[in-house]
């Protein structure tokens, strides 16, 4: 890892007193919050950002789970009536959960995990991480981070507009024609597709800047084949979006002038078919699923690396796995399709090349495994949580080879065994990382620690808490319990009171994150630059904590010998 | 920086190359399904491809019919005859019969589909009233014929061994009137 002698930012000392009185003047507040163009002030706007959409999307489905617990309809009619429908009959109340799903999805995806994962920790690390004073494009990273603020806002309206049988947008995540077209008369729709317009426009233009960045900004002897696994994993990141959001922004446009200007791209009455919208969602919605785990994937492997104190093992089998999983990821997506009518030859294709990508995954976890064999290990709470996001992806990566299988799933089809699949991915598994994460980096970003004991806790609080509330999805699917439906038969009952048990336990462990951030700022002590001590070698660890308002006036150089 | 802005300009022309294959897939995915049959989309041929296609003896499918309106639609719209059973590459005329139950004139498009899907690719249409939009007066009624023979090639293919029956199925849309003029 590279070892950097001489850097000017060294965390304490003369230096860094220096430092506070000629070069690290901070503007303003509002200069310095809105309009920023400073890559850490708009990764700490990133992360507040998807800490607020996270909570919205996580309310949202607690909502849900409550209503999931018990047969019948209990909570709907309630919030259906806070959103403006009076008397809501029950089309009225099974529309408000179209709603939600639909909220939940897009808010989780679009306005958490991609500002945390990308926004957040990208904006924050990667200029640090490869020597960069800041991004290439500084203003427009400030764009980015308003678009996607003004697309949060978008799909906010939305909720309060009528969109067909009641108000909202209840076109499921995926927003497949004809149900978004005509079957969701009224404004709602037109504003969740704006706001994915808007997000995307904010996200491909991160996507110009991080590979700008990445490819121009590089201290000297910071090689592509130096550069730290989490800057590659943003990187393949970044050229996966400008791949795939671009083919979304034209399914959504069309969905738009089929909505309001009388073309035809998805109704047979003109001569089009709604089956193409589904390829074109899948063929940006496979790449999507890699866009919010590849930098998860980057930022397990600074952890382990740090905690075993040793180079990752077989570093450029990591990058290049990173890679390979977004190449086979453009040929997979009818994977997502395998009962609109595939042929076997077709299906047989799709379930092969999806079955591939577990060849790169599998590289990636042996080697996190091989890393920490042999290291010198310490389980600090960013260690545990890391461990604990290999061991719950692996899960979601073996249901997923299963759902593979266009056989099997021709079965497991929109049944609760795909939701179990996706949130062990995603919400256990892109989340995890995405709190491993935080505590590798909070003292860095802030300056104060955290209390490691409230990590462990919290780790231990959430572990039992997901597993409770995603596990038991799987036994619900294999039994047929169908998806995107608010009413259960008394059969489902039991596991999906352990569900929301479990959903329960998991928001305790959210309020104990809350109050271990609160202590943090209150009573934390004052982090050092490196605090991590050895093993914690690439340059984020030669600044102080919280690294100067500018940093690397002296640039550094990496040195041939020192390694990744 | 002028090499930044290579770059960005680079990537946002991937971009906008991304959005274009967004919007060529339309008739790509159209011209896919013409030539391959996926999806269902069954095949055209001509009168002369027609005539060189052979019956085979003692090879029979049944051919069952469907109609359908779109919401919206005042037709009625039946076949005459629910199934068929054809010598397999014997050309074959089907009568379909549509009827205007409003009080002004309506001009409507039919969509088509084959089940099962893989057999789209062997069910071969001549002459059909799909082909062209269809107009009908107040109340009239009118037979349209649809010609078709299954390609004896379906012989051949594993996917479709054991299928005894393939489903054509329409639906009538109406054409809006602007459309309906410019056609």
């Amino acid at each position: 890892m590279a070892t950097i002698a001489h850097d000017h930012h060294a965390p304490e000392g003369h230096a860094h007193a220096h430092e506070d009185h000629d070069h690290d003047h901070k503007p303003a507040f509002f200069q310095r919050w809105f309009m920023s163009t400073n890559h850490k002030d708009i990764g700490t706007l990133y992360l507040i950002f998807a800490i607020m959409a996270g909570v919205i999307g996580g309310a949202i489905s607690g909502i849900m789970r409550a209503e999931l617990a018990h047969p019948g309809i209990q909570y709907l009619g309630y919030f259906a009536e806070l959103l403006g429908t009076h008397n809501p009959d029950m089309n009225q109340q099974l529309h408000l959960w179209n709603v939600l799903i639909t909220a939940h999805g897009l808010i989780m995806v679009f306005f958490m995990v991609m500002p945390a994962i990308i926004g957040g920790f990208g904006n924050w690390f990667v200029p640090i991480m490869i020597g960069a004073p800041d991004m290439a494009f500084p203003r427009m990273n400030n764009i980015s981070f308003w678009l996607t603020v003004a697309g949060f806002c978008s799909l906010l309206c939305s909720a309060f507009v009528p969109g067909g049988t009641g108000q909202g947008a209840g076109i499921g995540w995926t927003a497949y024609a004809p149900l978004s077209t005509t079957g969701a008369q009224g404004p709602a729709v037109d504003f969740a597709i704006f706001s994915l317009h808007l997000s995307g426009a904010g996200s491909i233009m991160g996507a110009i800047n991080f590979i700008t960045t990445i490819f121009n900004m590089r201290a000297p002897g910071m090689t592509l084949h130096k550069m730290p696994l989490f800057v590659w994993s943003v990187l393949v990141t970044a050229f996966l979006l400008l791949l795939a959001l671009p083919v979304l922004a034209a399914a959504i446009t069309m969905l738009l002038t089929d909505r309001n200007f009388h073309t035809t791209f998805f109704d047979p009455a003109g001569g089009g078919d709604p089956v193409l919208f589904q390829h074109l969602f899948w063929f940006f919605g496979h790449p999507e699923v890699y866009i919010m785990i590849l930098p998860g994937f980057g930022i397990i492997s600074q952890i382990v690396s740090t905690f075993s104190r040793k180079p990752v093992f077989g570093y450029l089998g990591m990058a290049y796995a990173m890679v390979a999983i977004g190449v086979v990821g453009f040929v997979v997506w009818a994977h997502h399709m395998y009962t609109t009518g595939l042929s076997e030859d077709v299906k047989m294709y799709f379930t092969t090349a999806t079955m591939v990508i577990a060849v790169p995954t599998g590289i990636k976890i042996f080697s996190w495994i091989a890393t920490m064999w042999g290291g010198s290990l310490r389980f600090t709470s960013p260690m545990v949580w890391a461990i604990g996001f290999i061991f719950l992806f692996t899960v979601g990566g073996v249901t997923g080879v299963e759902l593979a299988n266009g056989g099997l799933d021709d079965n497991l089809q929109d049944t609760y065994y795909v939701v179990a699949h996706f949130h062990y991915v995603l919400s256990l598994g892109a989340v995890t990382s995405l709190f491993a994460g935080f505590y590798y980096w909070f003292p860095k970003m802030s300056g104060r620690w955290h209390s490691e004991f409230l990590s462990y806790v919290h780790f231990a609080v959430f572990f039992v808490g997901v597993n409770l509330l995603f596990f038991p999805m799987h036994f619900l699917g294999m039994q047929g319990q169908p998806r995107r439906m608010p009413d259960i038969t008394p059969a489902f009952e039991h596991w999906n009171q352990v569900a929301t048990l479990g959903y329960k336990i998991m928001a305790v462990s959210m309020v104990i994150w809350f109050i271990n951030i609160a202590y943090a700022f209150i009573a934390g002590k004052k982090a050092e630059g490196n605090y991590w001590g050895e093993g914690a070698t690439t340059l984020e660890w030669t600044l102080s904590s919280p690294p100067p308002f500018h940093q690397f006036e002296t640039v550094p150089v990496i040195k041939d010998e020192d390694h990744h | 920086m002028a090499n930044n802005r290579r770059i960005a300009v680079m990537s946002a022309g991937l971009a906008v190359a991304m959005l274009g294959l967004g919007y060529a897939s339309v008739p790509l995915y159209r011209l896919f399904c013409q030539v391959t049959g996926y999806g269902g989309t069954p095949m055209r041929a001509s009168e002369g491809q027609a005539g060189q296609v052979r019956a085979v003896a003692g090879r029979t499918m049944s051919v069952r019919f469907d109609a359908n309106v779109d919401a919206g639609m005042p037709w009625r719209f039946q076949p005459e005859a629910n199934t068929q059973t054809v010598q397999i590459g014997q050309r074959t005329l089907a009568i379909y019969a549509a009827q205007n139950l409003s009080d002004r004139a309506i001009t409507g498009a039919a969509s088509f589909n084959v089940a099962p899907a893989e057999a789209a690719r062997y069910f071969t249409k001549v002459q059909c009233f799909c082909f062209n939009q269809q107009t009908l007066r107040p109340h009239e009624t009118v037979r349209m014929p649809v010609t078709y023979y299954v390609d004896p090639a379906i012989l051949n293919d594993p996917d479709l061994k054991g299928v005894e029956q393939i489903t054509l199925s329409y639906t009538f849309h109406v054409v809006p009137d602007a459309a309906a003029k410019g056609a």
